[in-house]
């Protein structure tokens, strides 16, 4: 591609007024709209989990037997369940409990695989190899199999759910992390920094580790979809939070038994989640896009 | 003559995001039957946009603005996709930029080829199309084209590969063929058989061609009607002949000075040349210098070189002959599996660790992508400031200062400093990676292909600041080029590589006007341009350091 | 039998080796007494002599060491101990519900790689940009919606309102329908994901253009030099896909109440019943490596540029070489 090797450099024009920036940016904004209503989705979701009260003023756990296995309305947006709980009260007030198991399911995943890989590509040739001879076994098993023999191991609960489902996810972070610094490692720019005088440490820390950073952020975000995905999953198998708890998985579980009846109780929390996941992937992927 | 092909004030842009970039705006040209019309033109300057607007191979974000594309009478932007079709193959043939990624890598070569003749229904069945195919492989210069027809692309040569794909081209006997850049990714030798050959093909059928070229030298040496192109308009065009003797436009002199060629003589910017005489004190010599990578044939095959205090030696190869090894090895990057490598008399290969980074404030390299030689996250001070900092040089506002002088010395503005490389054009780049390597006061510079990948007036600019460096700073340089056009202007002697190993090594006016070794002369006689009168010309002394 | 496929297949062994230590590390070594795990909440239900008893019966009161060796040998002789609950061993277990998930899986199979494939093609061939939006954004939407709600609705509606399917058991093909459908709606979205993504990048390839400038017809640029190169990467995935349709059975055949693989394991973690989640484990690494070898075996008729371990040998020559 001859033509795409020398391209012009960018002049310095006059900086933008502010009024064409907020202009620019409203422009921008509406262009990504589906974008924009992601991370809308999402902060709301989060408030669910740090203020659910502002959300929902009925109580999550003590249900009105007159109103049982009521329809959505207006007074239970989502209807209610089998002993007259208000449904949204409990995905607003189980939000606290999914996003808690995600966020540890993806923070052990993230420390657990970086660190693997990172050692995996800073090491030598072979030693590289036999790290990732390991890794590859954890990916050989599928992480859903590796999630319940560890539940078998661990008890059920949802921080060990959160842990298991992290651990074996690590093994896609540990196989993109020892990418990038091989990667990164064979790039030019660290041979001209080696010529340049600078030290092993000095490269890793100010060249290799943060070139790595985006790529194992991108996968983190995109994890965090997955991690909900799986931990609702495992609640659904009846492995995660103890009945009376409001989980997402756990509300559809529960709701099983009413399939035939209530509708709402299993397709409203499911919706929750699904709607969850597809945001936390739409902003991954533009993360991932802007990457390049 | 009759117009087979007329574009006509053709506009076409690019959608990125949500800007709209032109890349091509409202350019016209002509291509007559049976005749070679090269469009030339630096990168950016829309040439192969337009190639790919008349045979409809735009890419999505690629929209045809305005004008048209006529072709025998009809205009192929009024036509249907299944209309061109039958225009593309049998109309016109088309050869592309780089062979080696466009063929079909899962079938093939022999259906390949076979493919035009199927789908244009000119074979009876696929068994005669085959039979066509090697014939027309053969046609093309390929050896044992029998064998060949079976191989897959990955079994065959970079050249062999554009042989396949000028039988593909040639299939459907078109009256009309655009070469996009035939050779650019080809060695030059290979380069000059290959245009060559279709050059003769082209006669023998009376096909019109319209090559596609940054190469003046290689328009030149092929078209009967020049385009010169630059920013996406139409700069001049004209018989070759006219258009080089007397360049009207100042686009195009600027063009036809900054070609390199064999003629040219030494930049000197304003220095007196290294005197020759006594042999001065050599800053490196290699001897029997020898690379094996994993028991393969050796990359670098026992070569001994010496470079005098104040010397530049051009290493000049074709790419695999083992000249980028050389500069690794000699910068510290890999170690060599057997020889020696002294600097100021120091054997390289038996340092220890330290010892080779200290070897960096002596010798430094300038990479041939100069993009990839920088980390990303970085802005050009920091590039600057790495071997500085590294090597602990000075307190803070001293290698500030430092930065400033070097940037001044490459003749970058200052404002450049907290710019990204990804902000700066490839000259620029170079400049930095440039600035970079002369931070720490080396003697001995390698440049590794500094400038095959800029164009030829931002090549030429870059020679002449490193001639300028090379004089006020007294550097010795080892400079690594597969181009002997580029060796003319800025080494003292040449030391010809091929598979590894040394075949001549002489005082650059030796070697270039009276070659010793065959391949030498092979090398020599590849370049393009070479036997062109107009472009041997020796022509009015310009001011040199006009940067 | 080229060296490439030795290597794979004692690479295979190796895989095979390891997840059956990893097992053994995650379920004998990390709980502190794995008996009293299998156990669990019934401890008041078994006299301390019958836990001696127990722990004796599954070799739990000798070493670490000797456990692993016993247990290994023991694991290459088919027998994976007895199950916990039912004292049946695991081995005729899963052989028994072997064969109802392996065609529950197989159907899930076919129906993702057709559905999968047929909507990426019909995505990057369509020539209406709204359509195409539509049709790429529709593999997102599957992978994000979970399997076991999918499983709800279909029964609801399928079963329960429209009374067309059975809603559960193992009775005939009609049986079979709803189960297969849910279970390859996750790997065919995967599938649809990748392919369409290396479809639009193989559309992007120089040879592309070269087919384009013979003449050739849009269904010929797509179909025979773009979807089979574009292919090749999705043939990798094989491996993965066949993995999780049998880690999905786990949620599909508790939805559907089916009998199989999946159930025992679901049910097996519930009661913490630690040799039949093992068998399930290893049993689910076997599968996974023989679709691996088969894809290995078949991958150089696929891509005629890996005919030997060489091509794998110069990839690593060429890393040598850059750094």
């Amino acid at each position: 591609m001859v033509d795409l090797i020398d391209v012009p450099a960018p002049v310095d024009g006059p900086a933008p007024t502010r009024t064409a920036a907020l202009r620019s940016a409203a422009a921008y904004l509406l262009y990504r709209l589906d974008l924009v209503l992601c991370v809308l989705w999402l902060v709301m979701v989060a408030g669910w989990a740090v203020l659910p009260g502002v959300f929902s003023r009925q109580d999550p756990l003590t249900g009105v037997a007159a109103e049982r296995l009521r329809p959505p309305s207006a007074h239970h947006p989502l209807g209610t369940d089998q002993l007259g709980r208000d449904l949204y009260a409990r995905v607003v007030h189980g939000a606290a409990l999914s996003l808690q198991a995600a966020l540890i399911a993806v923070g052990v995943a993230l420390v657990l695989g970086s660190a693997v890989g990172l050692a995996a590509g800073s090491l030598g040739h072979r030693a590289g190899e036999l790290i990732m001879r390991i890794v590859d076994v954890l990916l050989a098993i599928p992480a859903l199999l590796t999630a319940l023999a560890l539940i078998t191991a661990l008890g059920f609960g949802t921080v060990q759910v959160a842990v298991a489902v992290g651990v074996a996810t690590a093994a896609t972070f540990a196989r993109v992390m020892r990418a990038e610094v091989l990667r990164i490692r064979a790039a030019p720019y660290i041979g001209a920094a080696r010529c340049a005088g600078a030290r092993g440490w000095w490269i890793a820390v100010r060249h290799v580790i943060p070139n790595t950073a985006g790529p194992v952020l991108v996968l983190a975000a995109l994890e965090f979809g997955t991690a909900i995905l799986f931990i609702s999953t495992l609640s659904f198998l009846g492995l995660g939070a103890a009945p009376p708890a409001p989980e997402w998985g756990s509300l559809v579980s529960a709701g099983r038994n009413y399939l035939n009846t209530a509708w709402w109780l299993t397709t409203l929390p499911s919706i929750t989640v699904a709607v969850t996941v597809l945001a936390a992937n739409r902003i991954a992927r533009q993360l991932e896009h802007r990457r390049g | 003559m009759a117009d087979l092909l007329s574009v006509r004030r053709l506009r076409v842009s690019y959608r990125s995001g949500r800007q709209t970039v032109p890349a091509v705006a409202g350019v016209d040209l002509t291509v007559r039957r049976g005749e070679v019309v090269a469009v030339v033109g630096e990168s950016g300057s829309g040439k192969s946009t337009i190639a790919h607007a008349i045979i409809g191979l735009l890419r999505d974000n690629a929209r045809i603005e305005a004008g048209e594309i006529l072709f025998a009478g009809t205009d192929l932007l009024t036509r249907t996709d299944r209309q061109l079709g039958e225009v593309r193959g049998r109309g016109i043939g088309f050869i592309p930029q780089d062979p080696a990624v466009s063929l079909n890598p899962v079938l093939p070569v022999g259906i390949q080829v076979a493919e035009v003749l199927l789908i244009h229904r000119q074979a009876r069945d696929r068994r005669d199309a085959l039979a066509q195919a090697v014939d027309l492989l053969a046609r093309a210069g390929l050896p044992d084209p029998q064998r060949c027809a079976h191989q897959y692309p990955h079994q065959l040569s970079g050249g062999m590969c554009q042989r396949v794909l000028i039988a593909i081209a040639l299939a459907g006997r078109p009256q009309l063929l655009i070469a996009d850049e035939p050779t650019s990714a080809l060695d030059v030798t290979v380069q000059r058989q290959i245009l060559d050959h279709l050059e003769a093909l082209a006669r023998e059928d009376g096909t019109a061609v319209l090559l596609i070229t940054h190469d003046l030298a290689v328009a030149a040496d092929r078209a009967q009607q020049i385009v010169v192109l630059s920013q996406g308009r139409l700069v001049e065009q004209g018989p070759t002949e006219a258009l080089l003797a007397d360049p009207t436009h100042p686009y195009t002199q600027r063009l036809v000075a900054d070609a390199p060629r064999l003629t040219d003589s030494r930049l000197e910017a304003g220095a007196p040349p290294p005197p020759t005489g006594p042999p001065r004190q050599p800053v490196l010599t290699v001897r029997g210098l020898t690379k094996v990578y994993r028991g393969d044939t050796p990359a670098v095959d026992g070569i001994d070189l010496s470079i005098a205090r104040g010397e530049t030696l051009a290493l000049v190869g074709e790419s695999g002959s083992g000249k980028s090894t050389t500069a690794r090895l000699l910068v510290g990057l890999d170690r060599p599996t057997a020889g020696s490598i002294l600097v100021d008399g120091v054997d390289v290969s038996a340092l220890n660790r330290a010892g080779r980074r200290a070897l960096h404030r002596r010798v430094q390299i300038v990479d041939q992508n100069p993009y990839a030689a920088m980390d990303p996250r970085f802005t050009v001070r920091q590039i600057v400031e790495e071997p500085l900092r590294a090597f602990r040089v000075a307190d803070r506002p001293a290698r500030q200062a430092r930065i400033a002088e070097l940037l001044d010395q490459v003749a970058l503005p200052a404002s450049l400093a907290r710019r990204r490389p990804a902000e700066l054009s490839g000259g620029q780049r170079q400049r930095v990676a440039i600035a970079r390597a002369l931070a720490l006061h080396p003697q001995l510079l390698i440049c590794d292909e500094p400038v095959s990948a800029l164009d030829v007036t931002v090549q030429a600019q870059i020679l002449r600041l490193l001639a300028r460096l090379r004089a006020e700073l007294g550097l010795s340089m080892l400079f690594i080029t597969h181009d002997l056009a580029v060796v003319r202007r800025i080494a003292d002697r040449v030391a010809v590589m091929r598979a590894g190993r040394l075949v001549e090594t002489g005082h650059a006016d030796d070697v270039l006007t009276r070659p010793d070794h065959p391949y030498t002369r092979q090398l020599l006689e590849a370049v393009p341009g070479a036997d062109r009168a107009v472009l041997a010309a020796p022509r009015p002394s310009s001011p040199l350091p006009g940067e | 039998m080229p060296r490439y496929l030795i290597r794979r297949t004692l690479r295979a062994v190796f895989v095979l080796w390891a997840a059956f230590t990893v097992s053994f590390a995650m379920l004998y070594l990390l709980p502190g007494d794995p008996i009293a795990v299998m156990v669990g909440g019934s401890a008041g239900a078994y006299t301390p002599e019958q836990i001696d008893e127990l722990r004796s019966q599954y070799g739990l009161d000798r070493s670490v060491p000797m456990q692993y060796v016993t247990q290994l040998w023991q694991a290459l002789h088919g027998d994976f101990g007895t199950s916990i609950q039912t004292g049946a061993p695991v081995r005729g277990m899963l052989s028994h519900a072997l064969p109802q998930t392996a065609l529950l899986a197989l159907t899930a199979f076919i129906l993702a790689v057709v559905g999968g494939l047929g909507v990426a093609l019909a995505a990057t061939s369509s020539r209406h940009p709204a359509l195409r939006q539509v049709l790429l954004s529709l593999p997102g939407v599957g992978t994000s919606l979970p399997t076991f709600w999918i499983g709800l609705l279909l029964v609801d509606l399928v079963s329960f309102r429209w009374r067309l399917l059975p809603a559960l058991g193992n009775d005939g093909w009609q049986s079979l329908v709803l189960p297969a459908v849910t279970l390859a709606l996750p790997s065919g979205s995967v599938l649809a994901q990748v392919f369409a993504k290396s479809m639009r990048g193989t559309l992007r390839e120089p040879y592309v253009n070269t087919a384009r400038a013979k003449g050739a017809s849009r269904a010929r640029v797509h179909l025979r030099h773009a979807a089979r190169n574009a292919a090749l990467p999705t043939v990798t995935l094989s491996g993965i896909i066949v993995g999780n349709l049998f880690a999905g059975a786990v949620v599909v055949e508790t939805v559907f109440s089916r009998e199989g693989i999946g159930r025992i394991t679901a049910d097996a973690v519930l009661s913490q019943d630690i040799p039949v989640v093992q068998g399930a484990v290893v049993l689910s690494a076997v599968v996974f490596v023989l679709v691996n070898l088969a894809v290995d075996a078949a991958y150089p008729i696929l891509d005629p540029r890996i005919t030997s371990g060489r091509a794998t040998f110069r990839r690593k020559a060429d890393v040598q070489w850059s750094i």
